[in-house]
């Protein structure tokens, strides 16, 4: 519940509404991105995210560092992590 | 992987643990370095930080674990209001085996009630809107990276006239637990490795007060092993120069890749919106802590569990066997818990800091052993 995962933006719906659709380790949703609003999203963009949301942006070298270090974490964590993620409703 | 082996590399450890090595020995005494969150203690005892370090300095695993910090009193109201008929409780997935004082929620809802976890407060809004003749109760937990969300959350219920959907608020604070920490003389603590993620919100400036009020000094640090290692070595460079000794420790941050000095001005207004916050507020091993729970703000009361439902309130006092609060205020170490690894496991867990994987005794559990067995054996270097 505490990690922030990193998450490719892979597109900005349309709707107008504060979303993105992000893929983490191959997992599509959608997450929230009313908390980094005034910032412009595009494709190919990384960002934290927690919750469903995304908390900030960052770069493709720290997310790399960051789900690496998740990954090893070990146990199920990532995985638990990703299993919720994919249950995640929000659109 | 080119950069996370940069992160890795073993020539930058040695150096970084020769710094380290250096600086500890122009130390006048030993110090206790408190990392405040969860996923830092994590990093430390899966790469076996601890035993890379000189022996004069100590981390002290602090209580920035949502899940751990939570009494059992709110566990009890959280079990209550799932009882509640027509009601659906819904929670993130880490609380569901949290104990109260007779079951978790998890029992609860083999016995029939209602509880859902979810992935995101936001996940909470369409289970109320496909049951307009239930009552759907969020149960928030967390420190202020996870707030927001509960706060955005809040904000669309409202927009929507959502009226069967609320909030049960256990959003709390990290100033005041610190403050708790560092004033209360039981744990001396000489410096904080601080928390990056709820930096990524607050900013860095969040943590003035522990340089400014109590000269203690702070490097806001990001997760990786090498992150943690540069953190000490920004530390003790504080104390060998003389500047915590002349009253002038500062707060440092070593997360700049991800944290900006003011945080996120976004999320700390929505914050100011729609949570007030509450006189006081108990913590598991702290006790109450005044200004230290964040409650729903009168602006927003409509969406408010403690508002719609007489939520019983009661404080519960932690099984006797269980030291949690000890561990989280770095008075014991978890394997000094008398059920540590024994009645206590993360497959059976008494207390909170097992329940949770942030947990410091579900992280030594899992990696710590290993690691005090082998000693030098698992780290960094592998």
């Amino acid at each position: 519940m505490c990690l922030g995962v990193p998450a490719e933006v892979i597109a900005i719906p349309e709707s107008g509404e504060p979303r993105a659709r992000v893929a983490i380790s191959g997992v599509e949703r959608t997450v929230a991105t009313d908390l980094i609003a005034a910032e412009e999203l595009r494709a190919g963009d990384w960002v934290l995210v927690h919750v469903g949301f995304a908390l900030s942006r960052i770069d493709a070298e720290e997310a790399a560092i960051t789900l690496e270090q998740i990954r090893r974490l070990g146990g199920t964590v990532l995985d638990d992590e990703l299993a919720a993620f994919g249950r995640s409703a929000i659109d | 992987m080119k950069y996370v082996d940069e992160f890795r590399d073993p020539a930058a450890a040695r150096a970084l643990l020769r710094r380290i090595d250096d600086l500890a020995e122009q130390l006048e005494r030993p110090l206790r370095v408190m990392e405040i969150c969860g996923s830092h203690t994590h990093t430390i005892y899966r790469h076996g930080l601890e035993h890379l370090l000189p022996e004069w300095i100590e981390f002290i695993h602090g209580p920035g674990c949502p899940v751990c910090v939570i009494p059992m009193g709110r566990i009890d109201d959280a079990l209550w209001l799932a009882r509640q008929p027509d009601v659906i409780l819904t929670t993130f997935g880490d609380m569901m085996r949290v104990p109260g004082s007779e079951e978790s929620l998890l029992q609860v809802r083999a016995t029939g009630a209602d509880v859902r976890f979810v992935y995101s407060p936001l996940d909470a809004l369409p289970i109320a809107r496909d049951n307009p003749d239930k009552q759907v109760v969020f149960f928030a937990v967390g420190f202020e990276t996870t707030a927001p969300s509960t706060a955005v959350t809040l904000e669309r219920a409202r927009g929507e006239g959502l009226a069967n959907f609320c909030v049960f608020s256990n959003h709390v604070t990290t100033e005041q637990p610190l403050r708790a920490i560092v004033d209360g003389g039981e744990t001396q603590i000489d410096a904080f490795i601080g928390p990056g993620h709820v930096a990524s919100v607050v900013g860095v400036h969040a943590f003035d007060f522990l340089a400014e009020e109590f000269n203690r000094p702070v490097v806001v640090t990001g997760f990786e092993p090498l992150d943690v290692l540069q953190a000490v070595a920004m530390l003790l460079e504080q104390f060998t120069s003389g500047e915590v000794a002349a009253g002038r420790a500062t707060v440092q941050n070593q997360y700049a890749r991800v944290v900006r000095s003011d945080g996120n001005v976004v999320a700390q207004r929505l914050m100011d919106r729609v949570f007030r916050t509450r006189d006081t507020f108990e913590w598991r091993g702290l006790g109450w802590i005044e200004h230290s729970g964040l409650g729903i703000s009168p602006e927003y009361a409509a969406w408010d569990a403690e508002e719609r439902f007489a939520v019983p309130g009661v404080r519960v006092a932690d099984p006797p066997a269980c030291e949690c609060g000890s561990v989280l205020t770095g008075r014991i170490k978890p394997w000094q818990c008398r059920v540590f690894g024994t009645a206590c496991t993360p497959a059976t867990p008494i207390g909170t800091c097992m329940v949770s994987p942030e947990g410091a005794c579900a992280a030594y559990y899992n990696f710590g052993r290993l690691d005090r067995e082998t000693a030098n054996a698992v780290t960094i270097r592998e």
